[in-house]
């Protein structure tokens, strides 16, 4: 079902908005991983401006869904939605990378107001999400707990270790979500090493499996809602998406898994995002 | 026979069960009152004797099959969940195969996650290299937060896991298999995390030391005193991090003569902790660490295994002899009487 016009045309400004912020993000940092940021905006867009259930207010309330950026590397795209979400000013994201600063290139929940976990060595979300999703069960809480995973991160075979649990101990409160942009930073994940045929990977797994285009508002609403009512099993969203997306120059090119730009390139970068 | 309470334990406990049941014993008891304890394993819950608490809190009682980093990174998410998570494997999986759960997820997110590490040193001996865990020290000694624990018998892995329910961060308790004679005759003894134990005065000599060495320390003073006239100190440093520097810097400048004894290779170890400090006081002593000497360690019954490295009385006894020919250099500035 499509979202009502006016709701999609508020998230489409969002996803807009938070673009331009991980350039700049890029610039005050001194580097960023842009591409696999980019990937993920509309992703990130509809959970904090629509599914998850927080209190920017009150951000280690007990009851809130829980978000882990298991792909901690792009952490460029993810601070600046919880500063835009309100768990702190959008101009403290000046400080990005800098000594003494919350923010790095991997986020640290001990420091990030709203970040639910510290993620950076690929691998490791998917079973702190077991974790949050068996207390959830155990202590008779009806919260959710959403692990987005990079496509190429998917190598590490923890991965499948937690996804292997997730589906025994029936969690249907764990959604998985991997940003299948097909780049690795050392190439096409195809070449680097082959994950197809992945949905089935996980399908073999126990997890019901849901493909859609991770950049379509619409789809990507549709597949959180359905694995938000999910019963009995774990979803996993098969978000497919392009790397650098939003940026002509750098889209499905994977010089810009990590990169550093002057103001010219980042004015290029940003008349490419509103020219949309 | 003694009455199972959970929580008391005494001499013929401790000889009749392996510490690793006192273990899952106490773990149970103490889950009763406190139903924020949650139990994981990964296909070892007989093994790790997790299995007293298992089947008392079936709902609260993860296993995880043979995934280590998994059952690391949901103790995390447990703890996330404001749980206090009882994580129990072998050491030698907790500490290397799950080395980067346990450093990122649990340490650097500082979660209170206990980690019950059984089999350690080189008490499965005959399992081979494989199954040894003489690297466990030194791993977690490096990692920030980290409370490492290695209780000398049964009795004191129950006070360990008792006391470190309520130790914020993560705790790393090391036994052994646990078929080694108990140290302690009760446990009606003062246990704090962090504070060694004098198990014997002594003047000549002090042996500092952890797990099974324990006793075998205890032993060798005896003989020590019986036959050669010595007065040897013994110190039970059950807590490898944080180390008790009181007790080391008392025992140097009282006794002058250090030895460390433990069920891990010298590098990193207790006696590492150890020497750092006295290095760092100052203070000169004639100093020996024993324990494994950067070797793997041969296949063989743990009892032999102790024996051929020297980490019963009869070898403890040994070094503290050669120890004695050797003379330190007395220093008018040292603030000692």
């Amino acid at each position: 079902m499509a979202l009502p016009a006016q709701e999609r045309q508020q998230l489409e400004q969002t996803a807009k908005e938070l673009r331009l912020k991980i350039i700049d993000v890029m610039s005050w940092s001194g580097g960023a991983h842009v591409g696999g940021s980019m990937s993920i905006v509309e992703i990130l867009t509809l959970l904090y401006f629509k599914y998850l259930n927080i209190d920017p207010e009150n951000p280690c309330w007990e009851d809130r869904d829980r978000f882990i950026l298991s792909k901690g590397h792009t952490a460029a795209g993810y601070i600046p939605v919880l500063a835009k979400r309100g768990y702190f000013p959008e101009d403290t994201l000046k400080t990005f990378n800098h000594f003494g600063s919350p923010f790095a290139m991997h986020p640290d929940c001990n420091k990030v107001t709203g970040c639910d976990a510290s993620a950076g060595s690929l691998g490791h979300g998917l079973s702190m999400a077991v974790g949050l999703g068996l207390g959830a069960k155990y202590r008779k809480k009806d919260y959710k707990t959403v692990c987005l995973m990079g496509d190429g991160e998917c190598c590490e075979g923890s991965v499948w270790e937690a996804a292997m649990s997730a589906a025994h101990f029936k969690l249907d409160n764990v959604i998985g979500i991997v940003d299948r942009n097909r780049l690795m930073i050392d190439g096409f994940t195809e070449d680097v090493m082959a994950l197809e045929p992945f949905a089935d990977k996980w399908r073999a797994f126990g997890w019901e499996v849901i493909e859609v285009d991770g950049h379509d508002l619409d789809a990507m609403d549709d597949a959180l809602a359905k694995a938000w009512a999910a019963k009995g099993k774990p979803t996993l969203i098969l978000a497919n998406t392009i790397k650098g997306k939003g940026v002509d120059f750098m889209e499905n090119n994977v010089v810009w898994h990590y990169a550093s730009g002057d103001s010219a390139l980042c004015e290029r970068a940003k008349a490419s995002i509103l020219k949309g | 026979m003694a009455v199972i309470t959970g929580t008391n334990w005494n001499a013929y406990d401790a000889s009749t069960m392996t510490a690793r049941e006192i273990y899952g014993r106490t773990l149970a008891a103490l889950a009763e009152g406190n139903d924020k304890i949650v139990g994981l394993t990964a296909d070892l819950e007989k093994t790790t004797a997790i299995k007293f608490f298992a089947d008392k809190f079936p709902d609260r009682f993860f296993n995880v099959g043979i995934a280590e980093q998994n059952m690391l990174g949901i103790a995390a998410g447990l703890a996330k969940a404001g749980l206090i998570p009882f994580a129990s494997t072998m050491a030698v999986f907790a500490c290397l195969r799950a080395g980067e759960q346990l450093r990122t997820d649990i340490a650097y997110q500082n979660l209170p996650v206990k980690i019950i590490a059984t089999h350690a040193g080189i008490s499965f001996g005959h399992a081979g290299t494989t199954h040894h865990c003489t690297e466990d020290f030194a791993i977690l000694r490096a990692i920030p937060n980290m409370t490492v624990i290695c209780p000398a018998d049964g009795i004191e892995t129950s006070k360990a896991v008792q006391a470190c329910v309520d130790t914020p961060g993560p705790v790393y308790i090391r036994i052994g298999r646990g078929f080694e004679p108990p140290c302690y005759e009760n446990d009606d003894y003062t246990y704090e995390i962090g504070k060694a134990i004098t198990m014997r005065e002594g003047t000549d000599l002090t042996i500092i030391c952890c797990g099974i060495a324990v006793l075998q320390a205890v032993n060798a003073a005896r003989t020590l005193a019986e036959n050669d006239g010595l007065s040897v100190r013994v110190i039970n440093m059950h807590t490898i991090k944080p180390i008790d520097k009181e007790a080391i810097l008392k025992a140097v400048s009282e006794t002058r003569r250090i030895l460390t004894v433990e069920e891990h290779n010298v590098l990193g170890g207790l006696g590492d902790a150890v020497a750092s400090v006295i290095a760092e006081s100052g203070m000169g002593c004639v100093f020996r660490k024993h324990g494994l000497q950067d070797t793997f360690a041969a296949i063989g019954y743990a009892e032999d295994l102790y024996a051929h490295y020297g980490l019963d009385a009869n070898g403890i006894v040994d070094q503290v002899r050669e120890m004695m020919g050797s003379e330190y250099e007395p220093d008018e500035n040292w603030e000692d009487d």
